[in-house]
């Protein structure tokens, strides 16, 4: 399989192709592992490449297509996964060099085997923000995850190698987690699709945590269709997941191609139309316009939202790691360790007042989606910044990147939200993202907007190979 | 803590509740740490003014 033809293709495409015989799995992998050998240094993507048991996983996949029996919907379907996910026989780092002492995961993460299990190829490990604690995908420890459009910005975090590795061509679906923004965020900053579902409907099991009350699984991909089958794929309810929903899966993957039609949107005002470079406003009006969308809803309190996602992270991600902060704080990347030692100290009578507000403010979106089924945002407040760019000037106000870059994201993740980060097609500048939020557990709203968006030629993923 | 808190005020603030937690913070850490608290200090003062009832409960997933 020649290089164009390998990122000339989606996932599905691919494995498309494989299981109606015009391509081997084992042809898919070699190209996989060729642009992952090709582009993968100069982004600093991947931290494992797993060559040979790609090149296994594909023979067997042949091998059943041979046998005449099914291969799995994803039949060599090439992927890649943050490295936070247990993959067995490595050890999971989640960003850290602590970790590295760990034993290898015995077993593959839920999500992780649930794509294994459909055919998908496995090609290796993902790098990341310490621990998830970031939006840049900067990581003293093992280098900067570079963005593929431009190699001194940042990917995004912190699935920084999954939204870099997608968009230069490495794989063409990959899994991330998304706590305040860290599938999205990355999604819109190198041109892909990054959708977070709703919180608790996919199993975390086997993933590194960061903050259990927003930490979500989620996927970035090439096309609305790879992230969709991705989703159908891994959700559903998993008793060792304790946040996982006993709500049964339902397939979006048949509804894909219904269009916009009956579909009620609305352009999130406020909060969400202020605070960013006007290009990211343009946007959400570019969207808006293809879709012939004039109204406008303002969320209340998302600026509190924001605050009350901020405490809580802070002081369950550092509840997590307080033995090593306690015993070993100099081995923490100098990006995170400040940041989860202040966490430390957060008084208790402000996490538990964030966590009530989290329940007040979840009841006031709920009214909203009463009579609206999807919003669109900005993703991010700009495009990617510089890499080791400490500040941005984001409408006249100067501001720490680190902790602007989820400036949208983060009021949407607080009450677990299904959102979908789209890539809007813009010739010639760097990528940015829009973000189609739905109601809890409406993934399939977003889906077939952003497939019927896809169709129109509004958004596009843009791989830089 | 005020959130209009003067550097001192937090320097202590961190010092204190450092040390009532067990969590030592070495003399080069500390300054980053105080920024930070402060910025969390601030997030956290802009959820406390809210006004809540006492009914509204946090979702909590603990099934016994």
């Amino acid at each position: 399989m020649s290089r164009a033809e390998y990122i000339g293709s989606d996932g599905l495409g691919l494995a498309g192709a494989v299981r109606a015989g015009r391509v081997s799995a084992r042809q898919v992998a070699e190209a996989a592992l060729a642009q992952v050998a090709a582009r993968g240094p100069a982004i600093n993507a991947l931290s494992t490449v797993l060559a040979e048991q790609a090149r296994a996983d594909a023979d067997r996949v042949d091998a059943t297509i041979a046998a005449g029996r099914d291969p799995g919907p994803l039949a060599g379907l090439p992927f890649a996964v943050k490295n936070l996910f247990d993959v067995a026989g490595i050890t999971t780092l989640a960003g850290s060099r602590i970790n590295r002492e760990r034993p290898a995961a015995r077993r593959d993460a839920a999500a992780v085997a649930a794509l294994r299990r459909a055919g998908a190829v496995l090609v290796g490990t993902l790098g990341m923000d310490e621990y998830a604690y970031g939006f840049t995908g900067e990581n003293s420890h093992y280098g900067p995850v570079r963005n593929p459009h431009d190699g001194a910005r940042v990917s995004g975090g912190s699935s920084g190698g999954s939204g870099s590795a997608v968009g230069a061509g490495l794989v063409p679906l990959a899994l991330g987690s998304d706590t305040n923004g860290s599938v999205r965020v990355p999604a819109a900053l190198c041109g892909v699709f990054g959708l977070k579902p709703t919180y608790g409907r996919v199993s975390r099991a086997g993933c590194t945590l960061f903050a259990g009350s927003f930490d979500h699984v989620g996927a970035l991909g090439r096309s609305v269709r790879d992230v969709t089958a991705a989703f159908d794929l891994m959700h559903g309810p998993d008793p060792e997941d304790p946040v996982c929903s006993t709500r049964p899966a339902e397939a979006c993957l048949p509804v894909h191609g219904a269009g916009a039609e009956g579909l009620r949107i609305a352009v999130l005002d406020g909060y969400f139309a202020r605070g960013g470079e006007r290009e990211v406003f343009a946007a959400v009006e570019q969207v808006a316009a293809a879709l012939g969308v004039t109204r406008r809803v303002a969320i209340p309190e998302a600026h509190r939202a924001r605050a009350a996602a901020m405490v809580i992270t802070a002081s369950e991600g550092a509840n997590l790691h307080l033995a090593d902060l306690k015993r070993r704080p100099q081995d923490f990347d100098p990006f995170t360790r400040d940041r989860f030692l202040a966490g430390a100290l957060v008084p208790a009578a402000t996490y538990v007042q964030a966590q009530r507000f989290r329940t007040w403010y979840r009841s006031r979106v709920a009214e909203l989606f009463r009579d609206v089924d999807v919003l669109l945002a900005p993703t991010t407040p700009c495009s990617a910044p510089r890499i080791g760019q400490e500040r941005i000037v984001l409408d006249g106000v100067e501001v720490l990147t680190r902790a602007h870059l989820g400036v949208y994201t983060q009021p949407l993740s607080f009450i677990g939200l299904p959102v979908l980060s789209v890539p809007v097609v813009r010739p010639g500048a760097l990528p940015l993202g829009v973000q189609l939020v739905g109601a809890p557990f409406r993934e399939v709203n977003v889906l077939r907007l952003a497939a019927h968006l896809e169709d129109k030629g509004v958004v596009a993923a843009a791989v830089s190979a | 803590m005020s959130e209009n808190a003067t550097p001192e005020e937090l320097g202590a603030y961190v010092d204190e509740t450092a040390k009532r937690v067990g969590l030592p913070i070495a003399a080069e850490h500390r300054p980053g740490v105080i920024q930070f608290t402060a910025g969390l200090l601030a997030m956290a003062a802009l959820v406390m003014e809210f006004p809540l009832s006492d009914d509204v409960e946090a979702g909590p997933v603990f099934r016994p």
